[in-house]
């Protein structure tokens, strides 16, 4: 993620410990991917309590931009700040392999540097990516254009193939596939440039 | 020289004879996946059933048990306090419905 932000692209960044309370002079909030707590009890329940993301859940009624990613789109869900949840996939493999998506950037604020129906490549690489939420809530997401990014062959049973979900007001993004992944040329596919250079405008 | 023990001190350690110890509980919570989530590690041990000759299976879902004791004042607050740690923690509540069992523990 590091490597993504200010080796390839430019953009200053800095690691904060999960212990601390303040964002500092934070302008855009990444939950990058991972296995935090070891996904005990359930993937991001457990990081999803961290002093730090007071601070964040603040920042973002705020506006400030979040972008969670892969465990960081988990632990978004256990927060509350995106619906829904994320379930173990159905084939209960852990899939890891390159990936077409369909971008729908409705008011999706770090999704504004695509087309809408832009297909991209991002790599997935996870066992628990099937996005579930109840009927009520998906009916309120398709009319709010909040279903942001689906998968073109669906991997994991993901409901209606949703890969990405982002809140009503459009800054808080979550995505199971990896868009730092596909930042540097190195590794095959730039598509996930944009996305990460929208953090900071 | 006897070890002095006072009533009502916070360093009493026999609990049985203070008079501030409070009631011990033990709960047992069952988290369960919501009837209508698929469970696709349930099936798969379903089939696998299947291979050490149980035929009869109709159904098979797997949840999890978690167990905890904790001191409060009464029954009715243990369980509320349980209650809490089910809502906000040890279940997810988009795919997971949770029961508590409690029971006092006898010092």
């Amino acid at each position: 993620m590091a490597w993504a932000l200010s080796g390839i692209l430019d953009l200053p960044c800095r690691f904060l410990w999960h212990d601390t309370t303040s964002l500092e002079d934070i302008q855009a909030v990444v939950l990058p991917g991972g296995f935090s707590y070891g996904d005990y009890l359930r993937c991001g329940a457990l990081a999803s309590l961290s002093p730090l993301l007071h601070a964040v859940h603040a920042f973002a009624a705020d506006g400030g931009p979040v972008l969670g990613i892969c465990n960081g789109f988990q632990v978004l869900t256990e927060m509350g700040l995106l619906p829904g949840a994320l379930t173990r996939n159905q084939n209960l493999h852990f899939i890891c392999e390159p990936c077409e998506l369909v971008v729908s950037p409705g008011s999706c604020h770090l999704l504004k540097g695509y087309g809408d129906q832009e297909r991209v490549q991002f790599p997935i690489a996870h066992g628990e990516g099937r996005y579930q939420c109840q009927a009520d809530t998906l009916s309120e997401l398709e009319q709010h254009g909040q279903l942001v990014l689906r998968y073109g062959h669906n991997p994991n049973g993901s409901i209606l193939d949703v890969a990405g979900v982002c809140n009503r007001r459009g800054n808080v993004l979550g995505l199971m596939p990896h868009p730092e992944r596909a930042t540097d040329p190195l590794l095959g596919g730039i598509d996930g440039q944009r996305l990460l250079q929208s953090l900071l405008g | 020289m006897p070890i002095k023990k006072r009533f009502g001190s916070s360093n009493c350690e026999d609990r049985c004879d203070c008079l501030f110890a409070l009631p011990r509980y033990q709960a047992r919570v069952e988290v369960q996946l919501r009837p209508s989530v698929l469970d696709p590690a349930g099936e798969a041990t379903r089939s696998a059933a299947a291979r050490l000759g149980v035929e009869g299976l109709q159904s098979l879902r797997i949840g999890k048990a978690i167990v905890l004791s904790l001191e409060a004042p009464d029954a009715k607050q243990a369980e509320a306090q349980v209650g809490v740690l089910c809502d906000r923690l040890l279940a997810n509540p988009v795919t997971e419905n949770w029961s508590i069992s409690l029971e006092e523990l006898q010092a």
